[in-house]
């Protein structure tokens, strides 16, 4: 019972990572500007089809991820200028309007591109292997990998964020965006930068969860309600508020869907624990948010802000 | 300043104005079903039928949206109530729609309270991302509720009765039962806008704090609405399931709530008809694109885009440049 525990701790905390990678840049994005972006699921979603694709052409998986980044950069830079840029001063009514759009049509590209059949992407075989946890069980050391990569980053950002000039504007920005923008520093440049580097972390999840989940076109659609979660119980604009959040939110689902039921059975007669149990653990993470906004309305990171 | 005063202001100009345009739309609404005959193109009336349903829903949507300022994410779960009250009831063997609509709104009454209240706690993109929590809680209860199909779904045994008469089985009945649900919906929700309650309702929108000093308490004028609203989506609900014989979870994705969200903007919020007009020409373009091509979505997507990038307040806001209505607001 303790390894299966510890082996779906392990797991949760490998989606909460992947999570955390697609929030960082969403939260900054809502948090400095404001922004209500439906479509930063389909940059995840593109990210895991370019990787696809590079593996296709080229059959090297380090090559393949290390030229999806420049490729989901780009994607991001292109959407900024040609549609967010333009949106940034409307209602959160027209910012969903255009998302909502941009949703539709890049699903529907990548559908005529690449057809609407999972993919598969092959791991490298340095990754292959499964190392021995406790007792017989073993765990893939690919997900292992994955896990590392995401503390890599956020410690990466972290420092960004906390030691660095640009990270002070973002923080700065982040808590009152107008002063910083009279103080002379230039708040739409740094949206871009915040923008792009978002849509990077989204692109690079989305490629280095391809060889365990298939890509598919649906797969933006799942990850970015379970992101909003994520950022709103986190608090808008706090990357260390997503990164608790994320990690939260990963454990609970996986944990919820894995020990509801077994949980349950204790107290009820097995089949009614079945029903309950699958009813149940897809909405614990939403019941967790529900709770979370109503004894703390800001999230657990959040500033209170008279918006 | 000036909006204030203008929302406030009784008897504007514009009203009359958009209120002529709502009997144009109910006016050629009303000769669908005979024209559809004469074209021999029976489809027509289905399709109509299913724009009726959702101008009933983003009519609902536009009282808490576009009157009283929550953006409701979770909206279509309300879609989902209504549907779903068809199909428990016509299981437990009772057909009849004024029951089903009554219970459809009994239910919502009640799921609205509840998350309402607890979502009027929260403000901004906040009430947003929680009212879309609500929503999802409400879809996954009903993906696993296996008795009822689950993910698939269930197809109802037949549509429900009026009073015992059979009204809805073909389908002039049921396109002219819904469009008598439509005209009554916006009849109502026109006069309630334009009532006490629905000023101190537009007042909270342009400015909670003004309201507060003047001696009003926001939260049950906008618990009130909410409420309201969810009652008159599971409306649509119910005349949904009815229309296509069939329910589904797909009723209350996010998707949907989406959708009635751009049906909305497109239209132009804060005017019931722009909703309406709004949600007609979504699911006109949606249809239509449909016919067109496989990959109908990239050309509504773009049309979305286009529309919020050039066309600020949807439709209403082009008409109004273009000069066609004044003051549709």
């Amino acid at each position: 019972m303790f390894n299966l525990f510890l082996l779906q701790l392990l797991n949760g905390a490998q989606f909460g990572i992947l999570l955390f990678l697609v929030a960082a840049g969403l939260t900054l994005v809502f948090g400095i500007m404001d922004f209500i972006n439906l479509a930063h699921g389909v940059l995840y979603m593109v990210g895991g089809y370019v990787m696809a694709m590079m593996m296709g052409m080229t059959g090297n998986f380090w090559l393949s991820l290390a030229m999806v980044l420049p490729m989901t950069l780009a994607v991001g830079l292109v959407l900024e200028l040609l549609v967010f840029r333009r949106l940034y001063d409307r209602s959160h009514l027209d910012q969903v309007l255009a998302t909502f759009g941009l949703v539709l049509v890049l699903s529907e590209l990548v559908r005529i591109l690449w057809g609407s059949a999972p993919l598969s992407v092959a791991m490298p075989e340095v990754l292959a292997g499964s190392v021995p946890l406790a007792g017989p069980m073993r765990y893939p050391v690919y997900r292992l990998a994955v896990i590392g990569t995401g503390l890599a980053v956020a410690l990466s950002l972290w420092f960004v964020i906390a030691r660095t000039r640009v990270g002070m504007l973002l923080r700065a920005g982040a808590a009152n965006r107008a002063m910083v923008s009279a103080l002379g520093a230039d708040i739409n440049r740094l949206f871009m930068l915040v923008f792009a580097a978002g849509a990077m972390l989204a692109g690079f999840a989305g490629a280095i969860v391809s060889p365990i989940l298939s890509v598919d076109p649906g797969m933006g659609d799942g990850i970015l309600i379970l992101t909003f979660v994520v950022i709103v119980i986190g608090g808008v604009g706090s990357v260390k508020g997503a990164f608790c959040a994320a990690l939260l939110v990963g454990i609970v689902d996986t944990l919820g869907r894995m020990f509801g039921p077994i949980i349950l059975r204790t107290m009820m007669d097995p089949a009614a624990a079945a029903q309950a149990g699958r009813t149940i653990a897809p909405m614990l993470v939403y019941i967790l948010m529900a709770a979370v906004l109503f004894w703390r309305p800001a999230g657990l990171f959040g500033r209170a802000v008279a918006r | 300043m000036t909006d204030l005063t203008q929302t406030l202001a009784p008897a504007r100009p514009g009203l009359a104005g958009r209120l002529r345009l709502a009997l144009c739309i109910f006016a050629v609404l009303a000769v669908v079903p005979p024209l559809a005959h004469a074209l021999d193109e029976p489809f027509l009336i289905v399709v109509a039928t299913r724009m009726m349903v959702f101008a009933i829903a983003a009519l609902s949507l536009d009282l808490i949206l576009g009157y009283g300022a929550m953006v409701s994410f979770g909206h279509a779960a309300y879609l989902g109530l209504g549907a779903y009250a068809v199909a428990i009831l016509s299981r437990a063997g009772i057909d009849d729609l004024v029951l089903q609509l009554l219970a459809a709104m009994a239910a919502s009454a009640v799921f609205a309270t509840v998350t309402g209240a607890i979502s009027l706690r929260t403000r901004g993109v906040y009430f947003i991302m929680i009212t879309l929590a609500f929503g999802q809680m409400a879809f996954f209860f009903f993906v696993s509720f296996s008795t009822l199909g689950g993910d698939d779904g269930v197809a109802l045994a037949a549509r429900s009765t009026v009073l015992g008469m059979p009204l809805l089985q073909d389908a002039p009945g049921m396109f002219y039962a819904t469009l008598a649900l439509l005209v009554a919906v916006f009849a109502g929700l026109y006069r309630l806008t334009l009532s006490r309650f629905g000023r101190v309702l537009t007042g909270t929108r342009e400015s909670a704090l003004r309201m507060q000093a003047m001696g009003f308490r926001p939260f049950p004028y906008q618990l009130t609405a909410y409420v309201i609203a969810g009652c008159l989506c599971s409306v649509a609900g119910v005349m949904l399931a009815n229309q296509a014989i069939y329910v589904s979870p797909a009723y209350m994705s996010w998707h949907r709530s989406g959708e009635m969200m751009v049906m909305l903007v497109l239209g132009g919020v804060g005017s019931l008809t722009g909703a309406m007009a709004g949600a007609l020409v979504t699911i006109a373009l949606e249809e239509g694109l449909a016919r067109l091509s496989e990959h109908w979505r990239l050309g509504f997507g773009l049309i979305l885009v286009g529309v919020a990038l050039f066309s600020p307040g949807g439709l209403s806001g082009l008409l109004r440049r273009v000069g066609l209505v004044r003051d549709a607001k």
